[in-house]
């Protein structure tokens, strides 16, 4: 199933559905695990579905048996007008879906190619949220930089600035002090829990569960407003800057942080309580969407949904930034690549971005929240009435912009969505010459086929949901 | 922590006058570096970490063989392809493949450079699977052909779309403001 | 835009009219237009702490035909400008439209070849929310100050009845 070129034509034959004389007839468990099985190939064990109801008139028949497939598809008709013997048995049909949707999760088209309810091939076309990000990024200096890139992955803009400031900064060859880095790790982590909050939400929603979406956003509410004692805006914060962070904590930020994590591990309670086990959550979303290691790997595909097909991947593991190694966190990881396993392995995850920002409470260090470099961050503003060189680099920071080496930087961090790099080649001066984003959800949005050919419409819905693809960094 | 240049050995002339070659001293990546007689290594170190990546540029001849290389030596989760126009330097484009090797924690950046008047690179679509959807935008966006890719059409851009935006001489195209002029009458 | 007062009929009309434009302002519902980061708030606005279903407005119905506000909440990019020109053609009159945050009012802090500076190039705009992105108080004020515009007969289609 792990077809990269989405303009085969998949040639589908009549015979897999065909049950032999000798078997008896399929029970309607074994039906639903046969459907289920053409894309499951490549895990290993059994789907632990719940039990099987006698639901009668819900079976899917084979192909042959079922009569009233043949009236939909015109084969067999009423009256008495005769169809031509050639009319070809798998009529199928190209819809599209979007790229105006409820839920598509922003501006995705998809366009598939329907035989009654089963999608056969589906290709995605994106490019309806083209903001030519990466070109005005030549045209800002580089303490423009971060209010540009915060908005491409707009659900998670803490790590866009992250990713973004610690690219400048190994061009400019500067440390931030460890205040700086424990203040990024942990809005960062705030935003993860965020995301994750929006992500099961909507997730909920388009499978069904209304009543997530409006607890989702309940708990969000929390984080936004710390953030917007913080930042000042509950989105696009333009906070993580090249040099350290905008400004300092405000006073009581202890108090808040604890609420947050007191009110949301409360809130995903009560959401574990009532998804994990509601039997038609567990029908909607176990073993749809599976995507197998090697699929990933090849796909480009990081963060939760790697994490959920057992690829144990975490940049904040396996590559540490700003510190984030010395606090202690677990990274969930899940077995079968479905849909489940994604949710799942995102609500772990809040609970675990929690537990880092507790310990980032008891352990943060006093200190400057920004590098001292003059070159770099701006004086303060006490200190332009009193000193000719703070004013001077103060005009010159916000006339001119940073001036930076020539060299060529990478870096990436764990965003809520996988790996979000930030490629920069700068050929000396206030505009970087060439800014690359690498974008996790680009690469989410390019498995899709491979996740979804085969499957149901409905499977497509709860198998995208779980992706969690925000456009805004697709099309950047 | 500033980069990391070569690892310099003295570059010593043996007996039969071959130069030793200056290799890396991460010895995942000089092993991969040593099959490819013009491949060149670079070490940069992450900013507040101390994590290392290596960059690495390669002729464009080589540049499938030395994709399968790594990809079959461990580098096989694929990370970014893209493509840069370094517009007064010759050879005007530059296309880079970002992939990392998950059990070795290592990652590369292999780039190769291509002249405007042949901007064309072979495709990594049958070494890498996810390459399908960056070529295409490297070709919407800067230009650069991929022989050899299945379905090699706009993917941002509307289809009907003239030109590649992210080229060094397109035009922004900025509408004029305020006490701000544009470049653009859009 | 005809004046309320120089209605024909009188005093009967225009309290019926009264009532017309009381009943379409108090269920307006929006058709689902988020395309960026301004959707977010968008949703946030619907949700349980800035509800927006105390004035009528949580069914953000998906079918245009359903629909009578339509509000762009995001940046309108080159290629989905005939998509949004199709989606408002398709909703029923009366129908409005609010140009949510700065992207979709004046193309935003992205002055550049891929977005639509400004989504009254595409059609026509009767309320401008400003902010990047606006919080749901600022979009609630927008609608609510749309909703006054239409209470008060300000905002007239050119349908022929009422």
């Amino acid at each position: 199933m792990s077809d990269p070129t989405v303009n085969d034509v998949t040639e589908e034959t009549v015979d897999e559905d065909v049950v032999e004389a000798e078997t008896p007839e399929p029970t309607v468990a074994e039906n639903r695990r046969t459907q289920h099985q053409i894309w499951v190939s490549g895990t290993e064990e059994r789907m632990p579905f719940a039990e099987s109801t006698d639901e009668g008139a819900q079976e899917m028949l084979p192909r042959d048996e079922d009569p009233a497939l043949d009236i939909q598809r015109g084969i067999a008709v009423e009256d008495d007008f005769l169809m031509p013997e050639h009319v070809d048995e798998s009529e199928r049909q190209i819809i599209n879906m979007g790229p105006q949707h409820p839920s598509t999760h922003g501006v995705l088209r998809l366009q598939m190619e329907l035989e009654g309810e089963m999608v056969r091939r589906i290709k995605p076309i994106i490019g309806y949220l083209h903001t030519g990000m990466e070109k005005t990024a030549e045209t800002l200096n580089y303490s423009q930089g971060s209010t540009n890139v915060t908005r491409m992955d707009y659900l998670s803009p803490f790590a866009n600035e992250l990713a973004y400031s610690l690219t400048v900064e190994q061009l400019l060859g500067i440390d931030v002090p460890p205040r700086a880095d424990a203040i990024r790790v942990l809005m960062t982590e705030l935003n993860r829990v965020a995301s994750h909050l929006l992500s099961s939400a909507t997730m909920g929603m388009d499978v069904g569960a209304l009543s997530m979406m409006i607890y989702g956003w309940r708990e969000r509410e929390y984080v936004l407003d710390f953030f917007e004692k913080v930042t000042g805006l509950r989105m696009n914060h333009n906070y993580i800057r090249p040099g350290g962070v905008a400004a300092d904590l405000p006073d009581g930020w202890e108090d808040d942080v604890r609420q947050i994590i007191v009110l949301v591990n409360e809130g995903v309670d009560e959401y574990e309580e009532l998804l994990n086990e509601n039997p038609i959550w567990l029908d909607r979303t176990l073993g749809v969407g599976v995507l197998t290691p090697d699929e990933v790997k090849a796909y480009g595909i990081t963060g939760p949904v790697a994490r959920a097909s057992g690829v144990n991947w975490d940049l904040r593991k396996e590559h540490p930034y700003c510190g984030i190694d010395q606090y202690e966190f677990d990274v969930p990881v899940g077995k079968h690549g479905d849909a489940f396993d994604r949710y799942k392995v995102r609500i772990d995850e809040i609970r675990e971005s929690l537990k880092i920002a507790e310990q980032v409470l008891d352990t943060i260090p006093l200190g400057d929240y920004r590098s001292i470099d003059p070159k770099v961050t701006p004086p303060p503003r006490a200190r332009i009435d009193e000193s000719m060189e703070a004013l001077i680099h103060h005009f010159k920071l916000f006339t001119e912009g940073i001036n930076v080496p020539p060299g060529v930087a990478f870096q990436a961090v764990e965003g809520p969505r996988g790996e979000l790099g930030c490629h920069i080649v700068s050929k000396g001066g206030p505009n970087p010459w060439r800014m690359r984003w690498r974008a996790p959800s680009f690469a989410a949005v390019q498995a899709l086929p491979a996740m979804m050919s085969d499957s149901l419409v409905a499977d497509v819905i709860a198998a995208l949901a779980s992706t969690d693809p925000v456009l805004g960094d697709v099309d950047r | 922590m500033t980069d990391v240049d070569n690892t310099v050995e003295p570059v010593e002339e043996t007996a039969d006058d071959t130069p030793v070659r200056d290799l890396p001293a991460n010895e995942t990546i000089a092993a991969l570096v040593e099959q490819f007689e013009s491949a060149e290594a670079v070490e940069r170190s992450y900013a507040s970490s101390d994590v290392t990546y290596h960059a690495i540029t390669v002729p464009v001849d080589d540049w499938v063989a030395f994709a399968a290389t790594a990809r079959d030596s461990g580098f096989d989760a694929f990370s970014d392809l893209f493509a840069i126009d370094h517009f007064s330097e010759a050879p005007r484009f530059e296309v880079a493949l970002n992939v990392v090797n998950m059990t070795a924690r290592e990652r590369i950046i292999v780039s190769t450079r291509v002249p405007y008047d042949d901007a064309s690179v072979p495709t990594l679509t049958d070494v890498f699977a996810g390459a399908n959807f960056y070529e295409r935008e490297a070709f919407d966006l800067v230009g650069i052909d991929f022989p050899g890719h299945p379905d090699l059409t706009r993917i941002l851009m509307p289809d009907d779309w003239v030109g590649h935006p992210l080229r060094k001489d397109y035009d922004i195209g900025s509408v004029p403001v305020q006490f701000k002029a544009g470049s653009a009458d859009l | 835009m005809a004046n309320v007062a120089s209605e024909p009929g009188g005093f009967l009309l225009t309290t019926v009219e009264k009532g017309v434009n009381w009943a379409r302002t108090r269920s307006m519902w929006p058709a689902t237009f988020g395309l960026a980061c301004c959707a977010i708030e968008m949703m946030g606005t619907g949700a349980a702490h800035n509800d927006l279903a105390r004035f009528g407005m949580e069914v953000f119905r998906a079918s245009p035909r359903q629909a009578d506000l339509m509000i762009v909440a995001g940046r309108v990019s080159q290629k989905m400008a005939p998509v949004l020109r199709q989606v408002y053609d398709q909703m029923a009159e009366p129908k409005w439209v609010i140009a949510m945050g700065a992207c979709a009012s004046s193309g935003g802090m992205f002055n550049n070849y891929a977005l639509v500076q400004g989504v009254d190039e595409v059609v026509p705009v009767d309320m401008y929310v400003p902010g990047c992105p606006p919080g749901p108080q600022s979009l609630m004020h927008g609608i609510l100050s749309l909703q006054d515009k239409i209470m008060s007969g300000e905002i007239q289609r050119s349908t022929g009845i009422l």
